[in-house]
């Protein structure tokens, strides 16, 4: 048992908290970059990838640095901390994840170099209108045309598609609309002919887009990995979309919760600091514990994502995204009450991390969901 | 960074594991496991198999009896413990007297008193809380008057644990009345025999003898029964609360709790199968035990740091473990009282004269008196309140 970082992570850790904290001085820094057209500024794009940070996830052989969940835990977090706006999530863990544990050496050889250097983004259309959380419920279909397939069907709520050069779908070659299996996960360039997209912000200074495919013709290596077996594949994916947001989900509180502190600290009232009354006091520990409990299940993630079995991973996780969303409820809450008025303002920046912790929430599984899946293993996912 | 455990650990976590389950009486398992009530005899039987392997005490320094472990042995052990329900070694003397004797004692009470207090020859309790006392522990009166090679110690001490069984009591007393509070107590050590000592039960509200108020009426106490330097004694029990501080949350114990719930669930009829076909209650089962693996989590974070540390402060994160450590206690024994369901209410006679039990189920009429009695755990070892208070203070800095 071993909490410490290795000196290529601290030095990872390090550099990612600077090169953030520079793009990031001010809420009004941030919100400049989200006034960008595609949701960011490509200069920042660049900067991120010229600190090697697309090349963590891929192994040396494809001209990455080999990193695992640990050095994406360490990104993700700053992400957090600073209410990064560039889409790092969808390029850096849902598309370079599927690609990774799903691509060919061919398909690894043809799109990871463009990541590593920036030239090229991901993202994953899986929503659909009907699907909720399910990841097996898939009404977008790719029946198969020769050795290719033609894809039809729509997509809800892609993360920053807009500015994504390909985008990894998830649809059905046979079985019905929830069926397990029957299910691939297919490499569509944005710009094909048939993909329409429909971009509009997120509720946390973010983008995304409703995404349809109208006869949309692939070829047969645009699909990952078995293209009727791919359910396994996507829940992977989303199993490191979890270990993600639960590292930025306690970059964020970390902020949110010193602001609250400093706050309480400074601002006075009956003529003391309120930080001095014992009811607001009690409420900022209780913010404390949120985190500090989060931030164990971030480190639990990280461990537990790359675990060879799958329904202990499966568990893990959703236990992972129940505690999350909890703390991100829960602190987010205290967060604005105990800042009152000014908390409430668009002009000051705990707001936007109270938005960005709520919406954490909606993503990937709600309370709810992944407690079903928690409820639902025969004794419990969780080794008692 | 590696959270799982090394070859070595897991090799000692199954050593513990059996020597637990192969050793201590299956009895003795049995009544903690179910929540009754231990006898005397039973704690010292199972603390004597331990010291008799030498794990009485592991924490102690090497040449008292202890182990020169890691911090993550000393959790491993800790945790299995809990989880075959096993009795912990008798808290006061191996987690207070004995740390505080062997670090701030003289060597002549360390040979006389240690290896007494580790195969518990001696029982010893703690003689802190007084009636006007609490939370607010150094306000505390009862005083020791130096009169040539004694002191005459008057006045009163409460929530005495198991005090019925002691031989010994370690006591909070004031000797410098003028001083500043905490200034002016001294920790000094009591013969349960002496003269002008009354032991008088409190009975708890789930009908158990658990905790005694102790008189003092002019008891006179040698003076090489003092610890350390007299008025020092606050720094004594600041050090005391402070040890044994990876054990707090007591994960183990309410791990062992949900174990035991999830298999009477699946025994427990309801509607058309059982309990454990209760998408509800299984829904509360998972949410316990997700908080559950949070905190083990956050337990192991706090060892990991204090294995380097090695601060005689209190670590105001062991706060934070004592807090949602007790609500999860508590969440644990709210479970089994839901199982045990419309049973719960039956308070059937026991042993001779028995009655019948409710439903013919053998363990209903206990789920109600130990939800009854856990309601201690969030107010015992400074209330959760004061937890607040110590994390407000200490890591936030309000």
């Amino acid at each position: 048992m071993d909490f410490d970082l290795n000196e290529d992570q601290t030095l990872l850790r390090d550099s990612v908290e600077r090169l953030c904290a520079g793009l990031y001085p001010s809420l009004e820094a941030r919100q400049a970059h989200a006034k960008a057209p595609l949701g960011f500024p490509d200069a920042n794009w660049q900067t991120f990838a010229d600190l090697g940070i697309f090349g963590l996830p891929f192994p040396e052989e494809a001209g990455g640095f080999g990193g695992g969940p640990v050095e994406t835990m360490l990104v993700m977090e700053a992400v957090g901390r600073h209410l990064v706006v560039e889409p790092l999530f969808p390029t850096l863990v849902l598309g370079a994840t599927a690609l990774r544990l799903g691509g060919s050496p061919e398909q690894l050889a043809r799109l990871a170099p463009g990541l590593i250097e920036g030239a090229l983004r991901l993202t994953l259309a899986h929503t659909e209108r009907q699907s909720r959380y399910d990841l097996f419920d898939v009404a977008t279909t790719a029946r198969r045309d020769g050795d290719g397939f033609v894809l039809n069907g729509a997509k809800s709520i892609v993360p920053n598609a807009d500015s994504a050069g390909l985008i990894v779908v998830s649809a059905r070659v046979s079985g019905e609309r929830r069926d397990r299996g029957g299910i691939g996960l297919f490499l569509v360039p944005a710009d094909a002919p048939g993909v329409s997209l429909s971009p509009y912000p997120t509720q946390d200074g973010g983008r995304a887009a409703e995404v349809t495919f109208s006869d949309v013709a692939l070829p047969a290596d645009a699909a990952l990995g078995d293209p009727e077996g791919g359910l396994p594949l996507l829940e992977r994916v989303i199993e490191h979309g979890i270990a993600a947001l639960a590292a930025e989900a306690v970059g964020s509180m970390e902020t949110l919760h010193r602001l609250t502190v400093d706050y309480l600290k400074t601002r006075t009232q009956f003529g003391t600091a309120i930080g001095a009354f014992q009811a607001l006091q009690h409420r900022a520990v209780d913010m404390l514990i949120e985190l500090e409990q989060a931030r164990s299940m971030a480190l639990y993630a990280a461990m537990m994502v790359d675990s060879e079995d799958a329904a202990a991973r499966a568990g893990a996780l959703a236990a992972v995204k129940v505690r999350i969303n909890t703390a991100c409820r829960a602190l987010g809450q205290e967060a604005v009450q105990l800042h009152g008025g000014i908390g409430m303002t668009m002009e000051y920046l705990g707001a936007h991390h109270f938005k960005r912790l709520a919406m954490i929430a909606t993503q990937l599984g709600d309370t709810p969901h992944h407690l079903r899946t928690l409820t639902d293993a025969e004794d419990g996912l969780l080794a008692a | 960074m590696d959270l799982r455990f090394t070859a070595d650990e897991v090799a000692f976590r199954d050593e513990v594991r059996s020597f637990c389950r192969e050793k201590i009486p299956a009895e003795i398992r049995r009544k903690v496991s179910e929540g009754r009530g231990l006898s005397k005899e039973d704690i010292v039987t199972s603390q004597r198999i331990l010291n008799a392997k030498g794990w009485a005490v592991p924490h102690w320094p090497v040449e008292w009896g202890g182990r020169d472990w890691t911090t993550v042995q000393r959790y491993i052990y800790t945790e299995e413990l809990f989880q075959a329900a096993v009795p912990l070694p008798q808290q006061f003397n191996c987690y207070m007297f004995g740390p505080v004797l062997a670090t701030f004692g003289r060597q002549d009470q360390k040979a006389r008193f240690l290896p007494r207090a580790a195969n518990l020859d001696d029982w010893w309790c703690q003689g802190f809380s007084e009636p006007g006392a609490g939370s607010d522990l150094a306000s505390l009166k009862t005083k020791a008057v130096r009169d040539g090679d004694h002191y005459v110690v008057d006045g009163q001490k409460t929530w005495t644990t198991l005090g019925q069984h002691a031989d010994w009591i370690f006591c909070l007393v004031r000797t410098d009345f003028a001083a500043k509070k905490q200034r002016g107590i001294s920790f000094l050590l009591i013969d349960m025999k002496t003269p002008g000592i009354t032991v008088r039960p409190i009975i708890t509200l789930e009908g158990r003898h658990e905790v005694n108020e102790v008189f003092f009426d002019a008891v006179r106490v040698p003076v090489e029964n003092l610890v350390g330097e007299e008025n020092r004694g606050w720094d004594y029990a600041k050090f005391l609360l402070a040890n044994e501080r990876t054990g707090i949350a007591r994960i183990g114990l309410t791990k062992e709790r949900i174990t035991r719930i999830k298999r009477l669930a699946k025994e427990m009829p309801a509607g058309a199968g059982t309990m454990w076909d209760d998408r509800d209650f299984r829904a509360r089962v998972a949410g316990v035990e997700v908080e559950l693996k949070a905190l083990e989590i956050t337990q192991m974070r706090v060892a990991a740091k204090q294995g380097r540390a090695d601060s005689v402060e209190p670590d105001p994160a062991s706060s934070l473990l004592k807090i949602r450590g007790s609500q999860l206690q508590q969440a644990a024994t709210e479970l089994l009282l839901e199982l045990a369901g419309p049973f719960a209410l039956a308070a059937p006679l026991r042993g001779e004269g028995a009655n019948d039990l409710p439903g013919g189920f053998d363990w209903v009429d206990a789920a109600a008196p130990s939800y009854f009695n856990n309601r201690k755990v969030s107010i015992y070892g400074g209330s959760n309140e004061i937890q607040h208070n110590v994390i407000a203070k200490g890591i936030l800095g309000l």
